[in-house]
């Protein structure tokens, strides 16, 4: 990874995180009326399509940057819970990114932020949420940076299928939350896969 | 000194205004009063903008006691306070309440002149520890 990220490559990483999220906008959904209120792929939709109308205008800064310009247009526009906690993810990792942007301050960056999103939704792995997704990746690259995260991710999002949520709205389903996926285990395991597949093309 | 301001966030706007109506009905004037309700499309939902807005609104020197009804209220509700200037982010709270009877009891309350930790703690008198 380049010492600083050029600007079409962070378009090109907006292309593709939007992409993906448009494309499965109604599994997300789908899997968010199994045990949700149903909005998570509509919800992530409107969030991700307002960061494309600001594409070249993020992509233009650096990457602290733009990481908190993705942040806070997700917080304004998404509307669900997933607005603050994937906001939070994004802000978080541009506060901790400095100038120089390494792969292993990058995972660094990662970690502090997926702490900032355990802050934020009060929740810990194993709660059947996103951080079911993100704890394995950030592990697999703290261990590996050439982890195959696609792969640790979907299958980290496969294994929220027999957990009980505790938080979140799918936790007053109780037992009835099990044998779904989780639909925010799931976009974020969509996300992290699009972001790699930029990266490593 | 100005009474505790009440902000009522719910994911339905019918709910939000209902909610305040109960409110304005238990104390008239005397407590600073707004709502936000719905997505920023008009569906179910919350939305910070609207909260960051409904806070200003209701705004007093005395505080502003935030009641929320599920999850993503709390989370929407806490991402705006953080957001607000540094001076007044000391000086709002999310109440862990029901509704609708947290902020008729929180607003009666606060129109006596209660300061904010006291209507947040009667707020939340309500909710099972």
């Amino acid at each position: 990874m380049p010492a600083a990220l050029p600007s079409d490559l962070i378009a090109r990483l907006i292309d593709a995180v939007a992409a993906t999220v448009t494309a499965h906008a109604e599994e997300l959904t789908a899997l968010d009326q199994a045990i949700g209120d149903g909005d998570h792929g509509l919800n992530m939709r409107r969030g991700f399509d307002a960061v494309l109308a600001e594409r070249n205008v993020i992509a233009a800064q650096p990457l602290p940057d733009a990481l908190k310009a993705i942040g806070m247009t997700l917080v304004m526009k998404i509307g669900g819970a997933s607005g603050p906690l994937y906001g939070t993810l994004f802000m978080a990792m541009g506060k901790e990114l400095g100038a120089s942007v390494t792969m292993a301050d990058v995972v660094h960056a990662f970690g502090s932020a997926i702490d900032a999103v355990k802050a934020r939704g009060k929740s810990e792995p194993g709660q059947k949420t996103m951080l079911d997704v993100l704890v394995p990746v950030h592990a697999a690259l703290a261990a590996d940076p050439r982890a195959d995260v696609a792969a640790v991710a979907a299958a980290a999002a496969e294994a929220t299928i027999p957990m009980k949520a505790i938080r979140g709205r799918a936790s007053f389903l109780g037992d009835r939350s099990i044998g779904h996926m989780d639909p925010g285990a799931r976009s974020s395991s969509l996300i992290a896969a699009a972001v790699v597949s930029v990266l490593g093309g | 000194m100005a009474n505790v301001g009440i902000v009522i966030v719910s994911h339905s706007a019918k709910v939000a205004e209902g909610a305040a109506d109960m409110v304005r009905q238990m104390v008239g004037d005397q407590v600073p009063l707004a709502f936000a309700g719905g997505s920023v499309d008009g569906g179910l939902g919350t939305d910070v903008a609207a909260i960051m807005a409904a806070i200003v609104a209701a705004w007093s020197d005395a505080g502003v006691a935030i009641l929320v009804d599920l999850g993503g209220a709390e989370t929407n509700s806490e991402m705006a306070v953080e957001l607000l200037d540094e001076d007044r982010r000391g000086r709002v709270v999310v109440c862990n309440a029901p509704i609708v009877e947290g902020a008729v009891m929180a607003a009666a309350e606060a129109s006596g002149g209660s300061p904010l930790a006291i209507v947040k703690q009667v707020a939340e008198e309500l909710s099972p520890q």
